[in-house]
């Protein structure tokens, strides 16, 4: 396994569209670090240091978008380029049984090509965060805390795991697909109808179900439930979510409406000190089981798919 | 001679179709067995029957005395297999493609080069062993195929349609490989192929399948024998093979 481990890795760092990837992403980064950091420089300049101001590099957005989102919303792209065609562009170049009449088990190639794709992808986060950590360090001039640091590894994970879930979804595909193409364009559409529609659509259902009242707080709250509820299918929610409570210790919840009375408000503010890490794990722990829950189906179908496929076929 | 193949009743049922139907022939040591047949007589399915990729509906068969169902690893470390259009990977050279096959038999470095520069000389493909193989010409790809075949130093070799889409030079060139493997390193060989006057030149027996069951087996003059015609002439194994196919 280790054998084709080794190639899919150096097939992944030698192909074009790898590098074209992981140019887009370092260079969208870059930009948006870049921006990130001037504007909070001159926000900052003067003040007093921000506590967790290293982790706002991440989370804020500068002209466009912040880092987070923008893996949130790319990151599934990243995973599907890397995995439409793992199985079926082995199946039409022919060297598929080949590779099988090997003495290798057969889940080892499955196995294998679904490692490499997970470690190629912890490498560019990891060279992405560790670069853009540097340059932010260097262009605001603070440096990050341990628990920062911590925070930061903890981001990479969820983010690793989040990718996973879109390539274990893309391999799927190129092992119930025939076509490189139609494998490509069921992921996209299946990337496309969770990121945009599951969000228009969760909104709209919960209209329908809770008509949202400004007057009536128990109906606004039903409203917004309902449409979290729907809108926690996609994973790309779920990543969402957890990142940003991963990222901001001042965030004591996943859910993004509280409704709170005046006085609550006013005590809250006052007692407005930040979780610690081991908290903000606890508050989104849910949402990382679910992802990596959902990760695991989706290769655990690929693999029985995979072991039962007629070799005849190939 | 002891057998390298033997099948028993070896049968395969894809949905209502027989695929291949209780099929029994044996291939013995050091001979090439040329299995004929045409195009979906059962010949692929019987093949992955015998490397354990496809499961036999019923039957039995052994391969180097090993049991395919039971230890497919055992059989795939052991038998070379060169399928039908050949795949390779095109980005890589002739020698990396090698390297990576040598390394998936989990043989050492050093030993993986001796039996790749011994393979490249044997089907004379080491002038253009570092060009990718997407720049070899379809003769140059089966001949690779046949290089991949020989690096697991292979007790028996099954090659399936070996000269298909080659050009009448390539064929010979193909065949003369075949044959010298056989006579000078004594590996067994099956020979799948649905063209006949190009085995009846290499195959010491011959097995003729049709769909999925044997109707005639043996050396190519004992198949010849059995199609004297009435004014007393020799029917070529071409003949004997139409008449099987004719009949129907």
């Amino acid at each position: 396994m280790f054998t084709i481990f080794r190639k899919e890795i150096a097939d992944h760092f030698n192909s074009t569209r790898f590098l074209i990837l992981f140019c887009l992403v370092i260079g969208v980064a870059l930009l948006t670090t870049y921006t990130v950091s001037m504007n909070l420089r001159s926000e900052i300049s003067g003040g007093a240091k921000i506590e967790y101001l290293f982790l706002m590099l991440f989370t804020t957005s500068g002209q466009f978008f912040s880092l987070t989102q923008f893996i949130a919303f790319f990151g599934p792209l990243i995973g599907i380029i890397m995995g439409f065609d793992a199985i079926n562009r082995e199946r039409t170049t022919g060297t598929l049984s080949k590779l099988l009449s090997q003495p290798v088990y057969r889940d080892a190639i499955i196995n294998a090509k679904f490692l490499a794709g997970i470690v190629t992808i912890a490498i560019m986060f990891v060279s992405l965060v560790l670069l853009l950590s540097g340059l932010g360090m260097v262009a605001i001039g603070v440096v990050p805390s341990a628990q920062e640091v911590a925070r930061l590894a903890v981001y990479m994970l969820i983010s690793v795991a989040y990718v996973g879930f879109w390539l274990g979804m893309a391999i799927l595909f190129s092992i119930i697909l025939r076509s490189i193409g139609t494998a490509a364009l069921a992921s996209i559409a299946l990337w496309i109808f969770v990121s945009f529609f599951v969000g228009f659509g969760s909104g709209l259902i919960a209209d329908v179900i809770a008509p949202a009242d400004q007057n009536n707080p128990d109906l606004m709250l039903k409203n917004v439930r309902i449409a979290t509820a729907i809108g926690r299918v996609s994973p790309v929610n779920l990543y969402s979510d957890a990142t940003s409570t991963i990222m901001d210790p001042y965030r004591k919840t996943t859910k993004s409406f509280v409704l709170v009375g005046p006085m609550e408000k006013i005590s809250m503010s006052r007692f407005d000190n930040p979780l610690s890490l081991s908290q903000s794990i606890l508050v989104v722990a849910p949402y990382l089981t679910t992802l990596a829950a959902l990760t695991a189906v989706f290769f655990a179908i690929s693999y029985l798919v995979f072991m039962r496929q007629e070799v005849r076929s190939f | 001679m002891a057998a390298v193949i033997e099948t028993h009743e070896l049968t395969k049922i894809y949905g209502r179709q027989k695929a291949v139907d209780h099929l029994t022939f044996e291939v013995r040591q050091g001979e090439i067995f040329g299995f004929l047949g045409p195009n979906g007589a059962g010949k692929t399915t019987t093949i992955l029957m015998l490397l354990g990729l496809s499961e036999p509906t019923s039957g039995s068969s052994r391969v180097l005395g090993f049991d395919p169902v039971r230890e497919p690893l055992k059989v795939k470390e052991r038998v070379g297999f060169m399928p039908e259009n050949i795949g390779f990977y095109d980005d890589m050279t002739g020698r990396a493609n090698l390297r990576y096959v040598a390394r998936l038999n989990s043989l050492p470095d050093a030993e993986a080069k001796k039996r790749i520069d011994d393979a490249l000389e044997k089907i004379k493909l080491a002038n253009e062993a570092n060009k990718t193989v997407g720049a070899y010409s379809r003769g140059m790809r089966q001949r690779l195929g046949i290089a991949e075949v020989l690096i697991k130093n292979p007790k028996l070799i099954i090659l399936d349609e070996p000269t298909m889409g080659l050009d009448p030079e390539g064929i010979n060139s193909m065949l003369e490989l075949i044959k010298s493997l056989s006579v000078e390193e004594g590996i067994s060989v099956l020979l799948c192929s649905h063209l006949l006057h190009q085995t009846q030149k290499v195959c010491d027996r011959v097995g003729i399948l049709d769909q999925g069951s044997l109707v005639a087996k043996g050396t190519i003059e004992e198949l010849a024998g059995e199609g004297i015609q009435a004014d007393g002439t020799k029917l070529s194994l071409e003949n004997v093979y139409m008449r099987y196919f004719k009949e129907e």
